[in-house]
Formats: C-alpha cells, structure tokens, sequence
C-alpha cells in the first residue's frame, strides 16, 4: 500500500514545489516508485521545476473528468524511471476538483506506486484541503519568520480536524517539519526565527533544515530538482530528508554558520 | 395507510426543544445621539476587533426609556451590523420601537428586573424552573482534556473545565464554562467562565496569551504587564478586576 504524502504550508512561496519535487526525486533515486501530484490547478508549476513541461499532454482534471487515463496523463521521468508526474491544469480552477475524483485517482495511483507525493497549492482553501485530504504523511515546509509559522500552525490544525483520517478516527496523519530558505547569518543577526524558535512554537518533529541557497533558484529555473545537485548544500540537505524520512539516522546539518563546529553549536549561549 | 400508525410510535424525533440560558453582551446607550455611539463603539471594538467581530449583541433601551429620550432604533441596528455586531433582541424599548426591531428580525426580549405585575412574575417564575432543572441534571458539566496541540484557527469549547495539555498557539482560542488549565504556552485566547460564572479560573505555565477573559472582562496581551509574561501564572477575578497571580 502506498503511503500518501502532502507537501504543503498555508503560505506561499516558501518552497512548496520545490521541496515536492526534491523529494519526489529523492524517493525515486533509492528506488522506490513514487509519483508525484501537482494540486495547484490554475497555477501549474511543478511541471517546470521538474524539467517536463514540453512533455504535458493531459493533466489531473482530465484523469478527473474521465477525459484521460491516469497511464495517459503520468509523465515519466526521463532522468530516474521510477519517477512520474501528474501536472496540473492551467486552464481551470480549483473547482474541477472534486474530493471523489482526487480520492479515485489517489486510490489508482496507490496500487502502483509506493509513494504519492501531493504538492498542494498555498492557502487553506480546496485545492490545498483536498491535497491534504486523503495523506498519510504531512511535510509543513516553514520559513524561518513569523506569518510562514503561523500559516503553518493553521494548516496543521486543519491536517489534524478535517482529513480522512481524522474524520475515519484513524490514526493521525504524521506530521513532519520542514524547514526552508534558512540562514544561519541571519539568524545570528536577529533577522531571522532560529530552528528552536520554530520548533517551540509549533511542536512538530524536525525531519530538515534547507538551507538558503542559489542553487535551489538555479535548479528550478534549469527544471533540475535540486536533489540532483549533490554538490549544493540545498541538494544535500534534501537528500537527509528523504533518508530520515526513510528512518536513516542522520544528524542535522546547515544549522549553524559555517566553519562552526559541534562544540560551537553545544556551547551556543542564547 | 396500515404501516404508517404502525411506524409513528417508534420514529426518533428530529428535534427537541431545550431552554438554556446565555451570556450576551448588552448594549446600553445614554444617548439618542447616534454619532457619539458610532464613535465611541468603535474605539471599543479597536481595543479588541477579534472579540466584537461578529458578536451577539443586545440592545438595552431602559435607561433611555426612563429619561423620556427615543432612540431611533431601525439605524441603532444598522450601525450595530456596519460594525460588524449581530443584533439578536431588544429589551426594555417602547411599543413602536419594539415595532421597528421586528420589522428588522429583531426580537423584542422581556426585560426581566422590569417587570411589575405579579401575574406575568410568576408565570416567569414558573415557566423558567420547570424546562431548567431537566438539561442541567441530565447533562453534568464534565471536564475536557486536550491532548494534542491547539493550532492558530482552533475553537475549543468546553460545558465544564478544560485541560489542555499542549500548547495553545497564537490565533486560536479555547473556551470554557469552568475552570481552564493550560500546561503548555499559553499563546492564543483563553476565555473561561463563558457562561458567566466569575469563579472561574485560568491557570497556565507560561503566559503570552492574545487575550484572556472571565466571565467576559477581558485583557488583550497590550494590557498584560510585563512582569506577568512567560511565566506560569492564575487568573481569577476580584470585584470585577482580573487578577494575573505568579504560580
């Protein structure tokens, strides 16, 4: 059975896309057949960070409507085979989505696939609840600053009163932190929240910190997830997140200002 | 024709009526002079925009009434909804003001401590105990335990006390008849005592809260002194003054 996980925030901007494609990516390279969902129908993105939108024929409202199959709208990707991508379409809105066609599609795509990944549009409105909806893991992708984190607070609260899940009374969905665009200058500065300051507002397992870095806006605009930079800070802070997600142990990184070693970071003073 | 007597007795009913009693806000002008109320309602809701928004309000004309001054009730209403208040009843108004209420769905409601005649007092007295008693025994105000955090967007409402055991972010709000526990950061609004009861308390183990309120007189986090923040502190209230107390 495959698991479903929503990428999501409540706010915008804050790395959505690019960590769904990241770790789409990153599932898929450790061989696991993952599909991922752009749910952002009207402002379809995902297709362009992933490199595939020349190859677009028909979208997630299609399968929805019954105009296509689910094997005809899947592109695959050309760099990792056991990668696919449903896109989203740009000529509608969210209401051509409905929560038994996003639930068929899901229901289809879990037969196949190991992994779904969901990368739902900002907001809390249907486009976003239904991206949610039917997941079994929740990625919060937070920005270290005070809207993003509360944005957060809300979604979480919505993932926790209106999925599936807890409407079925199963078992909460997981819920895992994320946390992007993340500069430890800044932080030291006083520009920016600290990962404890996040972490204390909303009490959430930390699964990775993504640093700030150049190399996520070249890769997006080159349509390269970043995953597949491994010489990127960004790349590789990505790749920790798949394998902790994955149940690797691996130790935080991209915390603390570089050239700071762990004595620095133990012995911080507030 | 032959099922249908048959079905009837065993048929659930689909609705009940109950009587419960209700704290709402009244609104108590001592002018006619409805740019002054325009004005000086609004510096209210200024003070706490989140806790008027959309509000029930009461309209309360006794006062007026007794000094002869008419208030012209249809625009009183409709500034009420411009302010985003929702009026529900009046109380105390004249014949044709409680004409005009109607005319808007406004409710007249029976000013209680006004009322002179013994009759319609003791047909009072005697229509509120009986329905009161049977709600009030058959539903025992229980205590509410939260476990998981409450999140921004969050409304907790409890008949009896309310323990949460997480913590309360910024932008939600827990409410309660009784007593609040909070062994978490108090970070959102904690309203204890809803029903009225000014026994009620708020305890919590570290205090950045938006707004805390009982029995409806309520702090907005400006008002909180310093020396009361993020720290573990009760609330209660003394002769209508809220008491912030170290734990």
């Amino acid at each position: 059975m495959a698991r479903i996980i929503v990428v999501t925030s409540g706010k915008g901007g804050v790395g959505k896309t690019t960590t769904s494609a990241a770790i789409a990516m990153g599932l898929a390279k450790k061989g696991h057949k993952t599909a991922v969902i752009d749910f952002d129908v009207g402002l379809r993105n995902l297709d362009l960070v992933m490199g595939c939108e020349r190859r677009v024929v028909y979208d997630l409202v299609n399968v929805i409507n019954g105009e296509a199959a689910l094997n005809q709208a899947l592109i695959r990707d050309k760099r990792c085979n056991q990668l696919y991508i449903l896109p989203a379409s740009q000529t509608r809105d969210k209401e051509a989505l409905t929560i038994e066609g996003v639930g068929k599609v899901l229901e289809e795509l879990a037969k196949e696939f190991k992994y779904v990944v969901c990368d739902s549009p900002a907001g809390i409105e249907k486009g976003a609840t239904l991206a949610m909806y039917f997941a079994d893991d929740a990625f919060v992708v937070t920005n270290p600053e005070v809207s993003s984190v509360r944005d957060s607070d809300r979604m979480l609260g919505i993932l926790a009163s209106k999925s599936k899940r807890a409407e079925n009374n199963e078992e909460p969905i997981k819920e895992y932190l994320l946390l992007t665009r993340y500069s430890p200058d800044r932080v030291k500065l006083g520009e920016m929240l600290s990962v404890e300051d996040v972490q204390e507002i909303l009490s959430l397992h930390l699964l990775g910190v993504i640093p700030e870095s150049k190399s996520v806006l070249n890769a997006s605009n080159s349509g390269i997830p970043v995953i597949l930079d491994e010489k990127s800070d960004a790349g590789q802070a990505y790749d920790d997140v798949v394998a902790r997600y994955l149940g690797e142990d691996r130790p935080h990184r991209f915390i603390d200002e570089e050239k700071k070693g762990l004595f620095g970071k133990l012995f911080r003073s507030k | 024709m032959s099922t249908e007597p048959q079905h009837t007795p065993y048929q659930k009913p689909a609705l009940e009526f109950k009587s419960s009693t209700f704290s709402v806000p009244v609104l108590i002008p001592y002018t006619n002079d409805l740019t002054v109320i325009e004005h000086q309602l609004q510096q209210k809701i200024n003070q706490a925009p989140e806790f008027f928004r959309n509000s029930p309000i009461l309209i309360d004309l006794q006062e007026l009434n007794k000094q002869s001054i008419s208030l012209n009730v249809a625009e009183c209403i409709e500034l009420l909804r411009r302010l985003a208040l929702l009026p529900i009843g009046i109380r105390g108004g004249l014949h044709d003001q409680n004409e005009a209420a109607l005319a808007l769905n406004i409710p007249k409601i029976s000013a209680q401590q006004n009322i002179s005649h013994q009759d319609t007092a003791q047909k009072l007295e005697k229509i509120i105990p009986e329905p009161e008693p049977e709600p009030e025994t058959s539903e025992q105000p229980s205590t509410r335990i939260v476990t998981n955090p409450v999140r921004s967007g969050q409304r907790i409402y409890a008949h009896g006390d309310l323990i949460v055991l997480s913590q309360v972010s910024a932008g939600s709000e827990i409410m309660a008849e009784g007593n609040i526990h909070v062994y978490g950061t108090l970070r959102g609004r904690a309203l204890a005592g809803i029903q009225g009861n000014t026994e009620a308390r708020i305890f919590c183990s570290d205090l950045q809260a938006e707004l805390i309120s009982i029995a409806g007189n309520y702090k907005i986090s400006e008002d909180l002194d310093e020396s009361v923040r993020n720290k573990p502190v009760q609330i209660y209230l003394n002769d209508l003054a809220l008491i912030i107390q170290d734990l």
